[in-house]
Parts: C-alpha cells; sequence; structure tokens
C-alpha cells in the first residue's frame, strides 16, 4: 500500500482551495451535497488502494467534531 | 387452458402407514415439495436412500415466485438428472440496463466465460422448476427408486428423539403418526418445523415493500434484464423488468414501507402501475401479483440432530441477486451425499457437521451480498441516497462508478476455504479457482463435458499422470478419471486444472467440490485425504 500523505501536498494550496469554494457557486445545498459526493468518488476511485482508503477513511473519522 | 400452477400434481393419497397398527419408520423424512425439498429427495432416492416428502399441497408453487437460475445449480440438476428441461425452456441472457430517472446510464454484458455447458443464468419460473423435478421423482418412481411424495400431508407436531425423529401428521383423512431416522426441513422461510422445534431465526427486517407482477404481453422488449433507480413512473423507489418463458414478463416495483397492502394488490390499482411503465399502446394481462417484504436472516445452526434444515428455512436473503432457491440447491448438494454416508455407516455422524459450517459460510456470504444490494438499492439514510445517486451520475460518464452500481450481485458458488474436510493445498501453481473447498469448473472434452464425467461419488481426477482405476479406503469407494492433453481440445481443462504444474490429482467430492490436489499420485497422502473429507480424521 502506498501510505496516506498527511502532510502538505497541494502546490498552490490557497488557489486550489479558492477553486474548491468556487465550484460550489450557486449551488443549491442538495446539489453541493451531490457534487462532494461524485467528487470524494473521483477521488476514492483515483488513489484506489483500499489500505490507503481505509487510512483516509479513518483519519477523517478520527479528526471530526462530532 | 388451466395452468400449471392450478393442477394437482400430487393429490393426497391414503398410504398404507396410515392404516398400520405400529407407527412406521422411514429413513429419511423430508418436509415440503418445494424446489428444495424435491432435490433432496431426488438427490437421496438416487442414491437408493428412501425418501418420503410430505407437503400440506399437492400443487407447484402459485406464481413465479423464484426466476433467475445460476450456472451452478443447473449443473446440480444435471447430477440430478433433470438439468436439459430446465434449460430448454429457461430463457437465457445476457445483457443488463441500468436506468436511472428518465435515462439509461448505462449496459453490461455478462460476458459469460467459453467452455461450460450451461449457461451464466436462466429465467424460469418457479412453477416449471418443481414441474421438472416432480418430473423427475415420477421417472424416479417408475425406476423403481425409493422415492414418494404425500400431498395434503400437514406436520403438525416434531420432536428430535436423539435416535429418531417422531412426526405427527395431519391428513384429509385424519391425523398419523410416523417416526425417521432424519428429517430434513426444506418448508421455507416461515418453517412450521423450525416453529414447532422453537428454535430461532435472527436477523435484519428490511422496511420495504415489493409489487411483484406476472404481466403476459407480446412486446418487442429485448429479452434483457432492465433495472430502474428513480424512475418517473415509480418515483423515488426502483423497478426491474426480467423476461421469463412463454411472454410472461416478471416486473417489481418497490412500494415502500408506509403502504396498504391489500390496497396496492388491487388491479385497479396495479394496472395503471404497469401501464405508467410499459406505455399505453402495450397490451398486457396480469397473470399473478403478489407483495413481499423480506428479511436477511439465518439459523444459528442447520442441524439439530436428526433434523437438518435447508433452503429458506435455514437462511433468508433479499430476493436481489437470486441467491435463494440457488442457494438452496448448493445446500441439498452438500447435504445429500454426507447423510447417505453417515445413514450407510462409511462416516462418523460428525460429517453431518461439516454441513454447518460449510453452508453457514454459503448463508453468511449471501446475506453479506443481498444486504449490500438492498442497501444500495433502498438507501436507508440521507446520505447514503446522496451517495448512491452520485455513483449512479458518474456511472453514465465514467467506466470506473459501474462496478459500484448494485442492483444484485447474481449468485455464485461459494468456495469453502478453511473447511475441516479440506486437505492443504499441494499443488504448487495450481489456478486459485479451483483449489481445495472450490467447486469444480466445467471444461469441455473431447465429447462431452468435465462435470457431466464426475457422476455421484468419489472422484480421482488426474491430469498427466498413473494412478489405480479404482481405489477402497474404509467402504468408500474412489474411481478415478484420467484425463490428458488430448482430452483437452480447447485448453480450458489446463487452463482451470493445471495452471503452471505440468501434472495434478484431484480428489473431488460426490458434490463436485475439491478436497484436495497434489501435483503426483501418492497413495499414503490420498487415502488420508479421502478420509479427512468423510470427516473420519480430524484436522490438527
Amino acid at each position: 500500500m502506498s501510505p496516506l500523505i498527511l502532510t502538505p501536498n497541494i502546490a498552490g494550496a490557497d488557489d486550489f482551495y479558492a477553486e474548491l469554494l468556487a465550484v460550489h457557486d450557486g449551488l443549491s445545498k442538495s446539489e453541493s451535497d451531490a457534487f462532494n459526493a461524485r467528487l470524494l468518488l473521483i477521488l476514492a476511485n483515483h488513489v484506489g488502494d483500499r489500505g490507503t482508503l481505509a487510512a483516509a477513511l479513518e483519519a477523517a473519522r478520527d479528526t471530526g467534531a462530532g | 387452458m388451466k395452468k400449471i400452477f392450478e393442477e394437482p400434481l400430487y393429490p393426497y393419497a391414503r398410504s398404507p402407514d396410515q392404516d398400520c397398527v405400529h407407527t412406521i419408520r422411514h429413513p429419511v423424512v423430508v418436509i415440503g415439495a418445494g424446489p428444495i425439498g424435491l432435490a433432496a429427495a431426488i438427490d437421496l432416492a438416487q442414491q437408493d436412500v428412501p425418501v418420503v416428502v410430505l407437503d400440506e399441497n399437492d400443487k407447484v408453487s402459485f406464481g413465479s415466485r423464484a426466476i433467475c437460475f445460476a450456472k451452478r445449480p443447473l449443473e446440480i440438476l444435471d447430477r440430478l438428472g433433470c438439468g436439459q428441461p430446465m434449460v430448454e425452456k429457461g430463457v437465457e441472457w445476457e445483457t443488463g440496463k441500468v436506468f436511472f430517472d428518465e435515462r439509461q446510464v448505462y449496459e453490461f454484458n455478462l460476458l459469460p466465460e467459453e467452455g461450460h455447458e450451461r449457461p451464466a443464468f436462466i429465467n424460469l419460473q418457479q412453477y416449471y422448476f418443481e414441474q421438472y423435478l416432480v418430473e423427475r421423482v415420477r421417472e424416479l418412481e417408475a425406476e423403481g427408486k425409493p422415492i414418494e411424495i404425500r400431498g395434503g400431508n400437514k406436520l403438525l407436531r416434531v420432536e428430535e428423539k436423539g435416535d429418531h425423529v417422531a412426526l405427527l401428521v395431519d391428513t384429509p383423512e385424519g391425523e398419523y403418526d410416523l417416526r425417521a431416522d432424519w428429517l430434513i426441513a426444506c418448508d421455507g422461510a416461515g418453517s412450521p418445523t423450525r416453529a414447532m422445534l422453537g428454535l430461532d431465526f435472527v436477523g435484519r427486517v428490511f422496511e420495504d415493500n415489493f409489487l411483484i407482477a406476472d404481466v403476459v404481453m407480446e412486446a418487442d422488449f429485448p429479452t434483457e434484464r432492465w433495472f430502474w433507480f428513480d424512475p418517473p413512473f415509480n418515483r423515488g423507489q426502483s423497478a426491474l423488468l426480467h423476461k421469463q418463458p412463454d411472454g410472461v414478463w416478471r416486473i417489481d416495483l418497490q412500494l415502500g414501507w408506509d403502504i396498504d397492502k391489500d390496497e396496492e394488490k388491487k388491479p385497479e390499482n396495479v394496472i395503471p402501475r404497469l401501464r405508467a411503465m410499459l406505455g399505453d399502446e402495450v397490451k398486457f394481462e396480469l397473470e399473478w401479483v403478489s407483495i413481499y417484504t423480506f428479511q436477511c436472516r439465518r439459523m444459528e445452526r442447520f442441524r439439530h440432530g436428526r433434523v437438518i434444515f435447508a433452503g429458506d428455512s435455514a437462511h433468508q436473503v433479499s430476493p436481489f441477486g437470486a441467491r435463494g432457491a440457488n442457494s438452496g440447491l448448493q445446500d441439498t448438494d452438500n447435504l445429500a451425499w454426507k447423510l447417505k454416508l453417515v445413514m450407510d455407516g462409511l462416516a462418523p455422524e460428525r460429517l453431518l457437521d461439516s454441513y454447518d459450517v460449510e453452508r453457514i459460510q454459503g448463508a453468511d456470504e449471501n446475506i453479506l451480498n443481498s444486504s449490500r444490494s438492498t442497501d444500495f438499492i433502498t438507501p436507508k439514510s440521507e446520505m447514503s441516497r446522496i451517495l448512491r445517486d452520485a455513483v449512479l451520475d458518474l456511472s453514465e460518464h465514467h467506466p470506473f462508478a459501474r462496478p459500484l452500481v448494485n442492483s444484485g450481485r447474481l449468485s455464485v458458488p461459494c468456495i469453502h476455504d478453511g473447511s475441516p474436510l479440506n486437505t492443504e493445498d499441494a499443488l504448487p501453481g495450481g489456478p486459485a479457482r479451483s483449489r481445495p473447498g472450490a467447486p469444480c469448473p466445467d471444461a469441455p472434452l473431447a465429447e462431452s463435458f468435465l462435470l457431466r464425467r464426475l457422476g455421484d461419488g468419489f472422484t480421482l481426477l488426474t491430469f498427466n499422470c498413473d494412478a489405480p482405476d479404482v481405489l477402497q479406503e474404509d467402504g468408500i469407494t474412489l474411481r478415478r478419471l484420467a484425463l490428458s492433453t488430448r482430452d483437452d481440445p480447447t485448453g480450458a481443462l489446463a487452463e482451470r486444472y493445471l495452471g503452471e504444474a505440468r501434472s495434478a490429482v484431484y480428489l473431488i467430492r460426490p458434490d463436485q467440490h475439491v478436497a484436495a490436489r497434489f501435483e503426483s499420485y501418492d497413495e499414503v497422502r490420498l487415502r488420508a485425504a479421502l478420509r479427512r473429507s468423510c470427516g473420519k480424521e480430524i484436522p490438527a
């Protein structure tokens, strides 16, 4: 498995974050939810490796406020 | 013309057992003349085990019910001598289409592997399936095999007595007592036998209702499986269209939880739904309508002393994936030879415990798969619906999302890895698909197919390797089927059984599962493997 990267890995982080916000502009809550779900699935498929995906699920679960 | 399911096929007839002063004891009694009970009875009778089947009714199933039969059960039916009429009557299909909202999102082909005698699936109404089984029973009777179906015989009481099972049976002419050395309960998901014995049946109930309709129509829909998620004619729900023989189409419409079942079943409510689905111009006739809810659950153990459960009485799954009847047939396939060996005194009773181990593994696999399909088809939370819809939207444009679409993972046989009957794999480079525990994959021979040559007993299958033609071990006969490169016109045998090995020796159980495999013949190891596959050696 390729280890999950949890250190900075995106060049131009501010630009990426702005793009991420911009695609949601004008979308309703349900359209945004649907968009996020599609994005998640596309990225998950790109990662592919089940070990890495499992580590990502765990990292997301362990850092939430809930 | 009367439909087959309106005709009594095994009407009540008085049995001499009812007039005996002493209670008659039978070696095996089967409760239920559905697909599983009949298969169990045929399997045993073919091997000369006397068997009596009791059923409170006298007809085949009403309505199509189970309609999708997979390759492995068809192979089992070949061994039972009734695969051919099923395949001849059944509808073969390979293409499936998936629709979401108003559009087709993608189309798939099952792409069945070449070199198997039987197709990946056929669609066939359960009433035909049962009819052909009953015909096979009649054929066996005519050959003098010890098999009997008693219609109009309802089980009233059952008690496990340690060395036998005591039954009280009701008939139109009153009650009578029976005893059985062994009882096989194939009386369905609501199993009266299970209830009378006070046994558990726990699992998950899905809060949903499905309307199923058999519709006779002259329509030029192709022979394909069509599945809709959230279609305009059934908003927020799903629908399935599948072709059966005789111009009968099976339609499943999801209805949701809060409905009035009796209202929904009325033709005046069903017909407008179907018209919205099929279009105004299509002429159709309703043959059968039913509403079902479903559960995924199983018994903790399938064997309770001399009472053994098989099929839906032991485990129940959602219909998505056609895992009900298909897995029940694998239950009896697994059970019949073991029971025969135990009854003949050729194997210890604990061989029957391996039925529990192996078929509970199968049931758990089926429950897992069908629960996942159900969760995809009927999302249980807002987020699961959002993710489901995202998968469907993506599947229209991107192939990666298509394997995530789950409208039923169609039934495949279980590989009994870790079964106590297996001997550790000793064929270096051998294909994983035919490892110990696996059902033998079929393959073309020069003039036949491999599975046709395996029969009901233990087989020693050798490839490019010498071995004795017959071997006796502790009362059990092992017959050799010797094959070589000459018998392999397509190369499929080598691919499915040799892999990278140059020679191989397979020990194959009567249910056509691999018990052991080696690179060459070694009598001592083979005898040990045969003993183990009969439960005579407890694995270390």
